[in-house]
């Protein structure tokens, strides 16, 4: 990213558009390349040692097709209706459905406009949240991802109109807070819930990738002279 | 990591390359990860998919053929295939009298199954889904995903395969695969556990005096880790949950099916399955027809699984009705 967002004075909220989803992705997929084999050593231990291996295919495949899916006339929409169906057709899986659903609501909430502000984008980030976990059967304390992205979806949505770097960061801490709460119960979805007892005290891959997603959308579109 | 292969992510793929070459008269690979019958679509006939992660074969591609699966969609190694490949088999295979899709109980799997039935659902297509469910080491609960999916898979497949082959229709076909999830229990055992080609180490590793007692197919560990013991002490460890949950009673008649997870001798494989026999004719429960072999495995895992399915006459003649597949054969 080399681009000042556009509104991107310190503090000031940035609109969302095009590019700065791209940069989300792009840096999504880059965290979770880095992470691949302490994802996957985490599912091995309460999975199937997949998490890292499907979850970066699908993301490189997200990479790939990136100039493709951000090209002229592309909205928001349309860009993440491409990775959703990108990933829903590469990642395979628990996490492919679940992330491919996610952004394909994502997607869909947000209409045909060129930019949103960042209450149209924490509502969107809130029903693609709620498509997961339709998708997941998945209830709050089951112990997967929905714990981490739950949390950090409501702070976001709370935090505004509280300056957006501050907002991003609190976001990033309340989705770690909750992949770390969940820690100690006894998973109840996934692989991980066939270990019953055994499952307590393992961090679950699901949430740790999450927080990666979380990690990347602080880092995308914080204000220049943030890290990254 | 000492296997065969060429490089981990083509596995599969030249794997499925490789069972075509060798079965040309029964089955092609018509995209990646969608293997289909030779004489697919057959008209008039309820086509049979299934589908799942790579690393159980001879499951669930070397059951395509008459008798049993219309097409099998291989994931990645451990991984549940993507919507595209099942909705792509679901076409291939749709004969206009509907599709039944056999999905093992897993997350991804039933996820993935889901959106593909929903797809080809707006294509027109009257898709039916059934989900296996038989292994007793997970306790079932509403509120969490439900037990696995393992040895059982073959069974449902044979009997509900028979039945479509015979002309039977969609509602009946899908009606004998939900007596076959109703009447058959599994549990299993590690001796060893396996390595995924993409991960290169074991999923986890056993000392010399332990096995893994209530693992799936996937490398996942079990229920708990307990001292080795002989074939028989394990068959009754393995056995007495299997009887307890149906619940099997003295008199009934069964299907016994001894299982191999990839890594143990059918040496073993029949002492384990003679202690079964003597400790069902224990219980007054008539072993009628058996299978012995690694037919759902995990890689090169050692060990077993028991899986046993109450019969009566029309299970039983749809199980003896001919099969022609890479891995189970008999009859016509
Ligand atoms: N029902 C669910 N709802 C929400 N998240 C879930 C659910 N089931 C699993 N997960 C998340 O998915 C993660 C595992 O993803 P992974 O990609 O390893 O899929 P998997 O379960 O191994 O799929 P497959 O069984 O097909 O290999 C878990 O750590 C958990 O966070
Ligand atoms: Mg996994």
């Amino acid at each position: 990213m080399t681009e000042t967002p556009a509104g991107a004075v310190f503090g000031a909220a940035p609109t969302v558009g095009v590019p700065e989803l791209a940069d989300w992705l792009r840096r999504f997929a880059a965290l979770v390349a880095a992470a691949k084999d302490e994802l996957t050593a985490l599912d091995a231990a309460i999975g199937d040692a997949d998490h890292g291996v499907n979850l970066d295919r699908g993301l490189q495949a997200v990479v790939a097709r990136l100039p493709e899916l951000g090209a002229p006339g592309a909205t928001p929409a349309s860009l993440l209706k491409g990775v959703a169906l990108t990933l829903i057709s590469t990642v395979g899986g628990a996490s492919g459905p679940l992330y491919g659903t996610f952004f394909l609501r994502l997607a869909g909430s947000l209409g045909d406009a060129p930019a949103v502000g960042p209450g149209e984008l924490a509502a969107g980030l809130r029903a693609g949240l709620d498509g997961m976990a339709e998708r997941g059967r998945t209830q709050l304390d089951d112990k997967t991802m929905v714990d981490a992205l739950a949390p950090a979806i409501a702070a976001l949505a709370a935090g505004l109109p509280a300056a957006w770097d501050e907002v991003l960061a609190r976001s990033v801490a309340a989705g770690a807070a909750g992949r770390d709460r969940v820690t100690p119960l006894v998973a109840r979805k996934g692989r991980a819930s066939y270990l019953g007892e055994r499952s307590a005290g393992h961090q679950d891959p699901g949430a740790t990738s999450a927080v990666l997603l979380l990690e990347a959308l602080r880092d995308a579109l914080a204000p220049a002279g943030a890290p990254g | 990591m000492k296997k065969l292969i060429n490089r981990p992510e083509d596995l599969v793929e030249e794997s499925l390359a490789g069972l075509a070459l060798a079965q040309p008269d029964l089955l092609r690979v018509v995209a990646p990860g969608v293997v289909v019958r030779i004489d697919a679509p057959r008209r008039g006939k309820v086509g049979l998919v299934s589908g799942g992660g790579s690393g159980h074969e001879p499951l669930h591609a070397g059951f395509v053929g008459p008798g049993m699966l219309d097409a099998a969609c291989p994931g990645a190694v451990f991984t549940s295939p993507v919507p595209d490949q099942i909705l792509a088999a679901t076409r291939a295979v749709d004969g206009g009298a509907g599709v039944l899709h056999i999905v093992k109980n897993y997350t991804g799997d039933v996820m993935n199954f889901e959106m593909a039935a929903e797809l080809a659902a707006a294509d027109g297509i009257e898709v039916r889904a059934v989900t296996v469910a038989d292994d007793v080491a997970v306790q079932d609960s509403l509120y969490t995903a439900g037990r696995r999916g393992v040895g059982g898979t073959l069974l449902v497949e044979k009997i509900a395969g028979a039945a479509a082959e015979a002309g039977a229709d969609l509602a009946e076909v899908e009606r004998l695969a939900r007596r076959v999830c109703d009447g058959a229990r599994s549990m299993g055992v590690a001796l060893s556990g396996c390595t995924v080609p993409a991960v290169g180490r074991p999923t986890f590793e056993l000392a010399d005096d332990e096995m893994e007692i209530g693992i799936g197919i996937h490398g996942e560990p079990g229920r708990a880790r307990v001292p080795l013991a002989p074939a028989a002490e394990v068959v009754r460890q393995l056995a007495e949950p299997i009887l307890a949950d149906l619940p099997f009673r003295a008199g009934d008649g069964v299907l016994a099916f001894v299982n191999g997870m990839g890594g143990t001798p059918l040496i073993e494989l029949h002492v384990v399955f003679g202690a079964l026999h003597r400790l069902l004719a224990g219980r007054g429960i008539t072993v009628e027809r058996s299978l012995v072999g690694p037919y759902v495995t995990s890689l090169e895992m050692a060990g077993c699984s028991i899986t046993l399915l109450r019969l009566d006459d029309e299970l039983r003649r749809l199980w003896d009705a001919p099969v022609r597949t890479a891995a189970l054969r008999w009859g016509r």
